[in-house]
């Protein structure tokens, strides 16, 4: 139906595009942690493994690495605690609030990011709501320092910004969900519990795979949480790479980080691909 | 066809309701305490805040440098809407229509930026800029958003597609339209809510950007990095001021939007969902 000349029309321009400032920029990446740095800090195309071997060598990389992939995966796990049950809630209980409920979770993500992660600061401060109700209350009698620039700090607030993520991939599924399905079992004598644990969960996991993905890499490579509120304690892999790239001056070194998460990320992506076309059941 | 599974027969878990309501306390909680504590006369700090005032608003509004910001905020963001929707709308009708190599490719590598932690485009984009001798300023902010962007066009137009009839396209170069013709008095409009929404998505996420826009930054700041570097001197409620007004302005055109597509009839669709559902 649609002629050579409009199918290139359509198809060129996007294509162009993406490999110009897409494949190209993605390839550079991989190519500048090939190379290194003099020590007059000039980038030399010499072609090496050095970066990579420096990041095995020197245990503070594999650290951080190994702490953020702890955060993410303790973000990831509370924001399906809490992202899973609402979506639940929403899509099954909310009666006629339905609506009105879902763009309650969905607002959240129309305030700034920063102004969010800043929000935490004022409520977790030595002075902030907290630690002021604690005192209120009588339940201590002086500030708590510990509340702000920790990794718990940076495990609160990437957890407020991404338990919306993960909320509608699962939302999204779970609506998906037949409802005469779950009406044949209430039917055919099945409780709440078996309903839900038997119909509800299995149907509903593509969207809790991809919810999980998307706080996990999401929250993996984030670097301005951990800078407002992580303190020395919370630094993450992405801060690391940031320093490479300002003051440190080794961009090769931040490339050959960068590569490694991307590369980490995409193996996560397949991998999530795979398991959502085995549990998917369309 | 709507089955409701009636709260009763479901043995209504009262329970969970409960905990519904502690995870929106604990989604709104930062949100109320930023709108409060613009109003707070004795800054940022404190509990509870006190001396109310609109100071921090006045103040605001004297700020030259900040409104500079959004402006500059509000260029880049209409200018990557304008790349975004006019590279994804083609890339969505070649995807929908068009059977090349390396599609499977090409259809990750555009969802891609969705889904990769920003400061991977960004700084690769930063790296690009190096390498082609472009100097860093808003416009290398833009075609970044631009580009990271597209896939929200993309998913947003695709999923629009996917419900159009083709039928019609069929009828009109049957008739002796040509392809242009059918493409602006066809597909485009029935493609018309898909493209404001991903417009208005792409809109709101480019004026909140700023992994990406931190490594592509030049002389001058984006709204977000404007931000960024009064947090790190120290806070004032400034911040939440401006923050608050921001907040109130992007409500506000979610409900425009939702006004115009509940009177044109369709159901009430999603803004976010398509973009998150094909991400992953």
């Amino acid at each position: 139906m649609y002629s050579r000349a409009y199918k290139l029309a359509v198809a060129l321009p996007p294509i162009a595009w993406v490999i110009l400032f897409m494949l190209l920029p993605y390839g550079l990446l991989f190519l500048y942690s090939f190379w290194t740095v003099t020590p007059s800090q000039q980038i030399v195309h010499q072609w090496n493994l050095r970066n990579y071997s420096e990041l095995l060598r020197v245990p503070v990389y594999l650290e951080v690495l190994l702490r953020s992939m702890r955060i993410a995966g303790i973000v990831t796990l509370l924001s399906l605690l809490l992202g899973y049950p609402l979506a639940y809630f929403v899509s099954f209980h909310a009666g006629a609030r339905k609506e009105l409920l879902y763009q309650l979770v969905i607002i959240p993500l129309w305030v700034s990011y920063l102004a969010r992660a800043y929000a935490w600061k004022t409520i977790l401060g030595s002075d902030g709501v907290f630690n002021m109700l604690l005192q209120y209350l009588h339940i201590t009698n002086h500030p708590q320092g510990f509340l702000l620039y920790s990794p718990f700090a940076v495990v609160l607030t990437l957890t407020h910004i991404y338990t919306p993520f993960t909320f509608l991939p699962i939302y999204a599924a779970m609506e998906h969900i037949p409802r005469p399905l779950v009406e044949a079992s209430h039917d055919l004598g099945a409780t709440p519990l078996q309903t839900f644990w038997r119909v509800i969960v299995p149907l509903s996991i593509p969207g809790l795979i991809a919810g999980a993905t998307f706080s996990f890499v999401l929250s993996l490579g984030d670097f301005l949480a951990p800078l407002l509120v992580g303190g020395p304690s919370g630094i993450m892999i992405s801060n690391i790479v940031v320093s490479l790239f300002g003051a440190a001056y080794n961009w090769p070194l931040g490339a050959a980080i960068s590569a490694c998460m991307m590369v980490l990320v995409i193996a996560l992506l397949f991998a999530t691909e795979r398991l959502e076309k085995k549990w998917s059941f369309a | 066809m709507e089955f409701r599974v009636s709260e009763r027969s479901n043995g209504s878990p009262r329970w969970l309701a409960v905990y519904a309501a502690l995870v929106f306390a604990f989604l709104y909680l930062p949100i109320v305490v930023l709108i409060l504590y613009s109003f707070n006369g004795a800054g940022v700090g404190g509990f509870p805040p006190r001396n109310l005032t609109l100071d921090w608003y006045r103040q605001l509004s004297q700020d030259s440098a900040l409104w500079d910001s959004v402006l500059n905020s509000l260029m880049v963001a209409f200018c990557a809407m304008a790349i975004s929707i006019g590279l994804g709308l083609p890339a969505a009708l070649a995807l929908d229509r068009v059977s090349f190599p390396g599609k499977a490719l090409f259809r990750h590598l555009v969802l891609l930026p969705l889904i990769l932690p920003g400061i991977i485009t960004g700084l690769s984009l930063l790296m690009l800029a190096v390498v082609m001798g472009l100097k860093l300023s808003l416009l290398t902010i833009t075609l970044g958003h631009g580009t990271a962007l597209i896939a929200v066009a993309t998913t947003e137009i695709f999923a629009g597609l996917q419900k159009a009839d083709p039928k019609q396209e069929e009828a009109s170069l049957d008739l002796g339209a040509n392809y242009w013709q059918t493409f602006w008095r066809v597909t485009l409009p029935n493609l018309k809510l898909p493209v404001i929404g991903a417009a208005l998505l792409i809109f709101t996420l480019s004026m909140d950007e700023i992994a990406v826009s931190f490594f592509l930054i030049g002389r001058e700041n984006t709204l977000p990095l404007e931000i960024w570097s009064r947090l790190r001197r120290g806070m004032t409620p400034e911040i939440n001021a401006i923050s608050t007004i921001i907040f109130v302005f992007s409500l506000a055109m979610i409900v425009i939007w939702y006004r115009l597509r509940v009177r044109s009839g369709e159901e009430v669709a999603d803004l976010v969902a398509p973009a998150t559902e094909e991400a992953v």
